[in-house]
């Protein structure tokens, strides 16, 4: 996919990768997949409860875009939020601990699949009000500024966000005030059933961004280098010069919006998902390495392994972690005040 | 003690507070340059500069979130609404944001911050901009819900707000900001969630909150004076609710009145005549009666207007029908 940019970059070298950084990028893209099938899994037990959306297809976006922050950078999401959860290094035992509804999750079993939460990581929630969480990025980069340091937040949102007025409301003030808050949004073409192009007046909506005078651009989702580089640039921006930046990340999911949704569905054909899967993120980067002489078939399933068996702990973690205690029903409504 | 307005003990406690914390910053519309819709920020911008008073674009929905995440990031944010009726597009970040985040981040990310401004009616503002939106708050675990009646209270409450950690609604009155009283100089707070006995009685109580504390004690004069004594119990705090004082209250006088500005149906005075028959129903000598505005969108006209609104002639109605007294 062509890649557009409104200037050209000025440093062409952000989000260069090295074979080993490259290689942790495969993990986890490949971690992200082998937990998410189980996700699937664990849901037709029943081990998982409610609405579960999940990534499949989409791990270079959240992957490349995580790899580039520092520890002390936040980030905030969607209830889409399993795979960027484990790439921020949320430990994959305290999701699926979650996602169980055990009280070892990272929400002590309180949000499940959709409200993954660690102050650890600064990792601010997944949140399901579609266009909710969009204001409170620009609140967190309000508040960097207000500090005088140099953190930024990244806020990943689906594309049916940008219909939303709290988008609109959240770009305006973190342009008008130059905020470090680098907004993504990873365009899979679809809100539910909903295609972009019954949505959006525009269809490069990338283009948004000329709205609140953002930096902006158009990333290709399916390549994690790319979309490294892209947000390795725009955080950079954000550091130091504390200025905004909105990138469309175009990707395509290969399951049903959730769980209750039919992988194809009414809205899209068997064939356009079967086009799409031909660029598998974690193929792109495989073929990649592969050209590079970092990895071999060999490499691939020793780390396929590895992963699984990442996984397998974690289940077995989240299987044995103690349901929430009963009382835990009455606690974290209010804190003990300060005053 | 000095005898100041309820705008400027509202205005000493944003001060007091920001020079007490550098976290604590104050964002709404026109809350700098313009010194505030209602003059309640009158100064700050002035002492504490244009980056912890912060003059938003028209954007409710926007600098709410921009306040929830600030306060997610460790700040202490006072985001100011023009007035509540502008706040209902901002109630996505009030509900689902700011009184959620603690509890579905399983304690992760408390939320000190206050949702602060006007509500309630004024003078023939007409539907959109006469409205008391307590109960729809008060209906939320996860917030606390203050509604002070007097400068004192005003002030000591928002300074309490201000220090909770908690997010905290502060229910203002545009009709209050110009009340004075008498509020110490020194620094106070006083706790959320306690009522006071604004005056002592033994026949009837009534049981009130923000602006309606006013109607109340007029009612008390107005009932002095035929020898009937009643008690004003100002809430100051609808969520979480007194029930101590409420018990306590209709305990010793056996019959009360409930009185508020907002509409009737699942309103403040419905959760109060609950609390009273589950703990004094061998106390009362009479059923419960409710005062507040008639089930309409308010009016503009004068007399329409004046018709809508719980009034002190409504309130002695009420009074004297508790207690089975011929009502003029
Ligand atoms: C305000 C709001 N309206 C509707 C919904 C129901 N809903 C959940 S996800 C979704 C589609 C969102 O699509 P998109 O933003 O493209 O994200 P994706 O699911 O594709 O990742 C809808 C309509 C919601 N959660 N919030
Ligand atoms: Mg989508």
């Amino acid at each position: 996919m062509a890649k557009k940019k409104t200037e050209p970059r000025a440093e062409p070298t952000f989000g260069a990768t090295d074979a080993p950084t490259r290689a942790s990028l495969l993990h986890s893209m490949l971690l992200q997949r082998r937990f998410e099938e189980r996700c699937a899994e664990a849901y037709a037990l029943g081990k998982i409860g409610g609405f579960c959306h999940l990534y499949i297809g989409q791990e270079a976006c959240g992957t490349g875009a995580i790899s580039v922050l520092r520890e002390d950078d936040y980030v905030i999401t969607t209830y889409r939020d399993h795979g960027q959860a484990l790439a921020r290094g949320i430990p994959a035992r305290a999701i699926m601990a979650e996602l169980f509804g055990r009280s070892d999750g990272c929400a002590r079993g309180k949000g499940g699949s959709m409200h993954l939460f660690d102050r650890n990581t600064n990792f601010l929630g997944g949140h399901g009000i579609v266009g909710g969480h969009v204001p409170i990025a620009t609140g967190v980069g309000f508040a960097i500024k207000y500090r005088g340091t140099d953190q930024v937040i990244l806020c990943f949102m689906g594309e049916s966000v940008v219909n939303t007025g709290a988008f609109h409301e959240a770009l305006n003030m973190a342009s008008l005030w130059k905020l470090p808050v680098v907004f993504i949004i990873e365009n899979n073409r679809y809100g539910m059933g909903t295609a972009l192009e019954r949505a959006s007046s525009i269809h490069d909506i990338y283009q948004r961004g000329a709205a609140y005078d953002m930096p902006r651009a158009q990333v290709d989702g399916q390549d994690v280098l790319s979309v490294r580089a892209s947000v390795a640039e725009a955080v950079h921006r954000a550091r130091t010069e504390s200025l905004p930046t909105l990138l469309e990340v175009r990707t395509y999911r290969f399951m049903g919006h959730s769980m209750s949704d039919a992988v194809s569905g009414t809205y899209r054909s068997k064939q356009e998902l079967e086009e799409y899967m031909k660029r598998d993120p974690i193929n792109v980067l495989r073929a990649h390495m592969e050209g590079q002489g970092e990895i071999d078939d060999a490499g691939m399933t020793k780390l396929d392994e590895e992963v699984k068996a990442i996984v397998q702990d974690a289940w077995d973690f989240a299987d044995a972690s103690p349901e929430p205690a009963l009382e835990s029903l009455w606690e974290d409504v209010l804190v003990e005040t300060t005053t | 003690m000095s005898i100041i307005t309820y705008r400027d003990a509202l205005n000493h406690a944003l001060r007091e507070e920001m020079q007490r914390d550098d976290r604590v910053f104050l964002m709404g519309e026109e809350v700098a340059v313009y010194q505030g819709a209602y003059k309640v920020s009158k100064g700050l911008l002035q002492e504490f500069g244009e980056m912890r008073v912060v003059d938003t674009p028209i954007t409710e929905l926007g600098f709410a979130g921009v306040g929830v995440g600030a306060a997610m990031a460790g700040l202490r944010p006072v985001i100011e609404f023009m007035t509540w009726n502008f706040a209902l597009l901002a109630i996505d970040q009030v509900v689902n944001a700011a009184a959620k985040m603690l509890y579905m981040s399983g304690g992760q990310y408390p939320m000190p911050m206050v949702f602060r401004g006007p509500n309630g009616a004024a003078l023939q503002l007409s539907a959109q901009h006469s409205q008391a939106w307590e109960s729809w708050l008060a209906h939320i675990p996860g917030l606390k819900v203050i509604a002070p009646g007097t400068p004192y209270d005003a002030k000591g409450l928002l300074k309490a707000a201000i220090r909770d950690d908690n997010p905290v609604v502060v229910l203002e009155g545009e009709m209050l900001y110009n009340t004075k009283g008498e509020v110490p100089d020194d620094d106070y707070t006083i706790p959320i969630g306690k009522a006071e006995v604004k005056r002592e009685g033994d026949h009837c109580s009534i049981i009130t909150h923000g602006k309606s504390v006013l109607i109340a004690l007029q009612v008390a004069d107005a009932l002095a004076k035929e020898g009937i004594r009643v008690e004003v119990v100002d809430l100051r705090t609808v969520r979480p609710m007194d029930v101590d004082a409420i018990t306590a209250s209709v305990r010793k006088t056996n019959r009360a009145v409930v009185l508020e500005e907002g509409w009737e149906i699942c309103g403040i005075g419905a959760q109060v005549v609950d609390y009273i028959q589950r703990h004094c129903f061998d106390d009362l000598d009479a059923p419960v009666l409710r005062v507040h505005q008639e089930d309409v969108p308010m009016p503009y006209a004068k007399n329409l207007e004046r018709a809508a609104k719980p009034d002190v002639a409504k309130t002695v109605a009420a009074i004297k029908q508790v207690m089975y007294l011929p009502t003029a």
